[in-house]
């Protein structure tokens, strides 16, 4: 019972309780918008707009911003609503644009950090943005405040609309000509997930958000049919994988961000082999 | 009054006008094909009868009791639907999200309607099965359910055919042609102007000449002289 004895005086230590909190509220709501984003072709937005997020960081380490929140959440908000909400119709499509305001942002963010560090140890910096190394395990008390009032915002929000999430995502131009309103839809989609994203940087840093978002939906899609299936499956697998993650890394001393997503492919396997042998069409 | 009245229509997109005043209108019950070239703006009338995009000119009146948002709209499949994880009855009842308004959760009555549409649509023992896994026939019918939870007067099916095979598209001309003498104004978009000569009884021809009318007085001008003896033997 040697590992039981360890967890328990790890769970002592409040820096662990927090991170599991944080942990798993992050990916339950970015597993609840994983499945419309994949399925909207959007999979690639997470890597974006975390990207977008790193860049804003920068600008506020470079500004000395102590709160640089207010500055990383209107920004990525506004490129989420630039990208998703107005992509219908733009010059660049979807992919591309995400491609190209990902990449930017990520140049500009490394240079900006180069040309105007302050900081004796800048790889170290940019590297526990990119993967969140350790941050999660650093959380404040008020940190893990504001992340559980989003959540349960986001997650309200999402139950409160879900049927129309459905809708837009299904189908956006029937849902247009029927008289719902999908660029307010499309918006609050937009808006939800710059929030997760924002607080997810903590959790595995901005290289890794797209798997939070991604992994649980695809292994959600693998063996379940319905549209409500794949997403509480793929809610509670999300949960699962980061909670496993997370106390994987405490033990194992192994990075958070990396071993979460690790956790998350193995299940993805997992759930591809379900798939194929109960017959479930493994496209 | 008639339901659908279209005035010196002008429409175009990226400020390039495609049509020039349109006029024509539908009354209760009519069976409309548009039919025309590829490129002739036959979509993008479709989108400005549905409120999707605005015309550059002219009006849509809708009157006899319809508003905009009440046309049921049959579209043509889309990449993201093709490997959609949903089952069909999840699927027909979003046709009834426009009569929720702010509500988030479907009524007994809106539950009560998808059914009896999955019912009419002769698919009611497909209601659990995943979306993705039909065939083409299939899919058509459920949208068309869903379409029929939208409306009770008008519908509006883009293609309703393309991609089918001929057996199937028999049945699925013979469906459409079912609900129209329940009452329900239908509008076609089709390539196939033999189905549309059988089943329509009036024409919107749009291109570089422009025709509306009766299906005889199609057959008798010269637009309909030319199109018909091209496109229907193929």
């Amino acid at each position: 019972m040697m590992l039981v004895d360890k967890l328990s005086l790890y769970f002592q230590y409040p820096f662990v309780r927090y991170a599991l909190v944080v942990g798993v509220l992050i990916s339950l709501c970015s597993s609840l918008l994983g499945v419309t984003l994949v399925l909207k072709r959007f999979s690639f937005i997470g890597d974006g707009l975390s990207h977008v997020a790193f860049g804003a960081m920068s600008v506020a380490a470079v500004l000395g911003l102590t709160n640089d929140m207010v500055l990383v959440l209107p920004v990525t908000v506004i490129s989420a609503i630039l990208l998703l909400a107005a992509g219908q119709n733009a010059k660049i499509k979807g992919d591309a644009s995400v491609a190209m305001i990902s990449v930017g942002s990520l140049a500009i963010g490394y240079l900006l950090m180069n040309l105007f560090s302050t900081s004796s140890n800048l790889s170290g910096d940019v590297c526990s943005t990119l993967f969140g190394s350790t941050s999660i395990l650093t959380l404040s008390k008020t940190e893990v405040i504001l992340c559980t009032v989003l959540s349960v915002v986001v997650v309200a929000a999402f139950v409160f609309f879900y049927n129309k999430i459905f809708c837009v995502t299904f189908d956006e131009s029937f849902a247009r000509a029927t008289g719902t309103k999908a660029g307010i839809y499309n918006l609050l989609i937009a808006v939800i997930i710059a929030v997760i994203i924002v607080l997810a940087m903590n959790l595995v840093g901005s290289l890794l958000i797209s798997a939070l978002v991604i992994f649980p939906a695809l292994s959600a899609m693998r063996v379940f049919r319905s549209f409500r299936s794949v997403t509480i499956c793929s809610a509670v697998l999300s949960v699962f994988c980061s909670s496993l993650g997370i106390l994987i890394s405490v033990l194992a001393g192994t990075p958070v961000g990396s071993t979460i997503v690790a956790v998350d492919i193995v299940a993805f396997a997992l759930f591809s082999l379900i798939g194929f042998v109960s017959g479930g069409k493994s496209k | 009054m008639s339901q659908l009245e279209c005035r010196d229509l002008c429409l175009g997109y990226d400020g390039r006008t495609i049509l020039h005043n349109l006029n024509f209108s539908i009354d209760s019950g009519d069976y409309l094909c548009i039919v025309g070239e590829n490129g002739s703006g036959k979509s993008t009338l479709m989108k400005t009868i549905l409120g999707l995009q605005s015309p550059i000119s002219g009006e849509i009146i809708t009157g006899d009791g319809l508003h905009q948002n009440e046309i049921g709209y049959l579209p043509q499949q889309t990449v993201v639907q093709r490997d959609f994880p949903a089952t069909v009855r999840e699927i027909v009842l979003s046709g009834c999200q426009a009569r929720c308004g702010l509500r988030p959760f479907y009524s007994k009555e809106e539950k009560k309607l998808a059914d009896e549409n999955i019912e009419k649509m002769g698919i009611a023992n497909l209601g659990k099965r995943c979306y993705r896994e039909l065939s083409g026939g299939q899919q058509q019918r459920v949208l068309l359910a869903r379409a029929l939870c939208a409306t009770k007067k008008m519908l509006l099916l883009d293609e309703p055919v393309s991609g089918l095979d001929p057996k199937v598209t028999a049945e699925m001309y013979q469906l459409i042609e079912g609900l129209n003498k329940d009452g329900i104004t239908v509008i076609m978009i089709s390539h196939d102007i033999g189905a549309a000569l059988s089943y329509a009884d009036k024409i919107l021809h749009i291109g570089q000449n422009v025709f509306f009318g009766t299906k005889k007085e199609y057959l008798e001008s010269e637009v309909g002289k030319g199109f018909g003896m091209n496109g229907g033997r193929e």
